[in-house]
């Protein structure tokens, strides 16, 4: 913040001095300005590529010069971590459970939703304002109870735990978010299919759903992402190995691997890889959906 | 617009199967599976309870005397405590300077700005435990790159054990925290920033103020409620942090306690520790842990809508 002061203060006295030594002292701001910015940059990004580069060399590389140098690489280390340590077992129940979640609590909100939106019923803010309140209450509240609740179940080490949770956790976000979209549309089309001769769930399906995409979209990237993150939910419910999330794998993983730097690193990656392919794919809708309401 | 909008919303009366056919799935797997353990958390902690959910009786606030009056909860939770406020310090100054600071030059860029703005939110997107690991390889005294580049560099005090010393490790912490999430504020205030309309600092600039006082007297007060809101945000992710700590020091905190949080004492008493009441006891820690949350957000909004009134 200090740093704005001494850059812009100097620019902005030089108002009346001759143009060229204005542009000459903006440029020079410049350039320092950009070297900071890169130079973060470079501290966001410098941590990653290095898990990344080590996770392809070996062991006795790293242990010799930690700067990883690219020569020589090899898939050894995914080989070992993904057979040997179950990494490949451990993904797919965390592919599993994310993907079920968001798929159910996305299915079954998007009825109500568009119920609490578009129609008028008896208790509808009361129902609405008791989704809100899922919003506001610390989930480490609620985490004993339904570890006693999955026990009564007996759902304990089961994934389906797990997807019962995180999609009961999603449902008050996903209303949110799909409550604010419906709202938006227009009633003449809800009329129109009216008249067309369709019935309440044809016209949610076939009219109301298409027009919402963009907002679906939204909910599922970030519902994926704390999901796929979530630690504590599968270390409290989880017990056998076969069961574990790429999280919890994790853990063991590093226990047992301490000596293998290079399988560690491969870990990390794998562990990280299915949310930067997301990124990748939904760059716009993370940057947006993160700002939404914000300025422009 | 807004008479469309109010229009639009209610505008069907529909039966109520159709209602009931929409709305039930949704309430049902959220009313068993969340609202009905969150509300019952609550009520847990009145309870004195043995070996998991055998009921004993009713016992008033004895459950949350015991965590101010007995061990090891008169020694750690205070420690706890102070560390999760510690944690939402640092990383409150380092957001609203660091971050605000890059989002006010990234303002000033044209098209470029993109391509920071992706960069800068990247750690954002890697699980808080992956980074923690990344962190302790990185910083290890043996083979971490870290300590290894501040050697070459000639700066061997540097090269300590910076997750093993309990008096660097809480920073680090912080510092690491900071990395991870600077991306959210950048994005948030870069925003906010976009909405000021350009007339106000082009009149301003004609009323003779320079850069800083155009900063302090138009953009500061225009990004207020941003502050307010990443603020809040911050606090509640401070006071419930649990896997970065976690991966650093495992569910005791070590070094010593040093990286000791209020959800970690919360986990041990739930699930390590086998005291026959620990179903009451851990509640009564939830419940504080809610109150202290939910307190310090509307207390936190009540600031920032009094600091609005002052400026507006």
């Amino acid at each position: 913040m200090s740093g704005t002061a001494l850059a812009s203060a100097p620019a902005a006295s030089t108002m009346d001095a001759a143009p060229p030594r204005r542009r000459r002292r903006w440029s020079a701001e410049k350039a320092v300005v950009m070297t900071v910015l890169w130079l973060y940059a470079a501290i966001c990004v410098v941590p990653l590529l290095t898990m990344v580069l080590n996770s392809f060399r070996t062991h006795l590389e790293i242990a010799s010069d930690p700067w990883p140098v690219p020569s020589d690489p090899t898939v050894e280390n995914y080989v070992s971590a993904w057979t040997e340590a179950s990494f490949g077992r451990y993904a797919l129940n965390s592919i599993l459970i994310t993907v079920a979640s968001v798929a159910i609590s996305t299915a079954v909100s998007l009825p109500a939703a568009y119920a609490i939106a578009r129609w008028r019923f008896m208790g509808r803010g009361a129902i609405e304002g008791l989704f809100m309140s899922g919003l506001l209450i610390p989930f480490m509240l609620a985490i004993l109870p339904m570890f006693y609740l999955m026990d009564r179940l007996r759902l304990i080490d089961s994934p389906l735990s797990l997807i019962l949770i995180y999609s009961a956790n999603g449902i008050p976000f996903t209303i949110f978010v799909l409550v604010a979209f419906f709202r938006q549309l227009p009633a003449e089309l809800e009329e129109a299919a009216f008249l067309d001769g369709g019935g309440h769930f044809t016209v949610f399906l076939r009219v109301m759903m298409p027009l919402v995409r963009p907002a679906i979209a939204t909910v599922v990237v970030f519902r994926f992402v704390p999901i796929w993150n979530d630690f504590l939910m599968p270390l409290v419910m989880l017990r056998s190995r076969d069961n574990y999330t790429l999280g919890v794998g994790l853990t063991t993983f590093f226990g047992e691997y301490q000596n293998d730097w290079a399988s560690l690193f491969a870990g990390l990656v794998i562990a990280t890889l299915p949310l930067l392919v997301l990124f990748v794919f939904a760059t716009r809708q993370i940057i947006q959906g993160l700002t939404a309401g914000i300025g422009k | 617009m807004a008479r469309t909008a109010r229009k639009a919303s209610g505008v069907q009366r529909a039966p109520a199967t159709a209602v009931l056919l929409f709305i039930l799935p949704a309430f049902a797997l959220f009313a068993v599976v969340l609202l009905y353990p969150m509300v019952s958390a609550l009520g847990y902690s009145l309870f004195e309870w043995r070996g998991g959910t055998n009921l004993v009786g009713f016992n008033w606030f004895h459950n949350f005397v015991v965590l101010f009056t007995e061990q090891p909860f008169v020694e750690q939770m205070p420690r706890a405590f102070l560390h999760n406020l510690a944690i939402f310090a640092g990383t409150l100054v380092l957001q609203n300077s660091i971050g605000l600071f890059l989002a006010v030059q990234l303002h000033r860029l044209g098209r470029i700005r993109r391509v920071f703005q992706v960069l800068y939110t990247t750690p954002y997107l890697v699980s808080p435990l992956v980074v923690g690991y990344l962190w302790t390889l990185l910083l290890s005294p043996t083979f971490g790159p870290v300590n290894a580049g501040l050697q070459a560099a000639g700066l061997d005090s540097l090269a300590l054990s910076w997750l093993g010393d309990p008096t660097t490790a809480l920073p680090v912490l912080i510092l690491v925290s900071v990395w991870q999430w600077i991306g959210f504020p950048v994005l948030l205030y870069g925003a906010a920033l976009g909405g000021i309309p350009p007339e106000l600092n082009d009149a301003a600039s004609v009323d003779g103020a320079t850069g800083w006082r155009r900063f302090r007297r138009i953009t500061l007060p225009l990004l207020t409620p941003v502050i307010g809101t990443v603020s809040i945000l911050t606090f509640i992710g401070a006071m419930e942090t649990f896997t970065l700590p976690y991966a650093f020091g495992g569910a005791t905190g070590s070094p010593a306690g040093a990286t000791d949080v209020l959800s970690l004492l919360f986990f041990r008493v739930s699930f390590e520790s086998g005291a026959s009441n620990a179903l009451g006891v851990s509640s009564a820690l939830a419940t504080l842990l809610f109150l202290f949350i939910l307190g310090g957000a509307l207390l936190g909004r009540r600031l920032l809508r009094a600091q609005e009134e002052r400026l507006s």
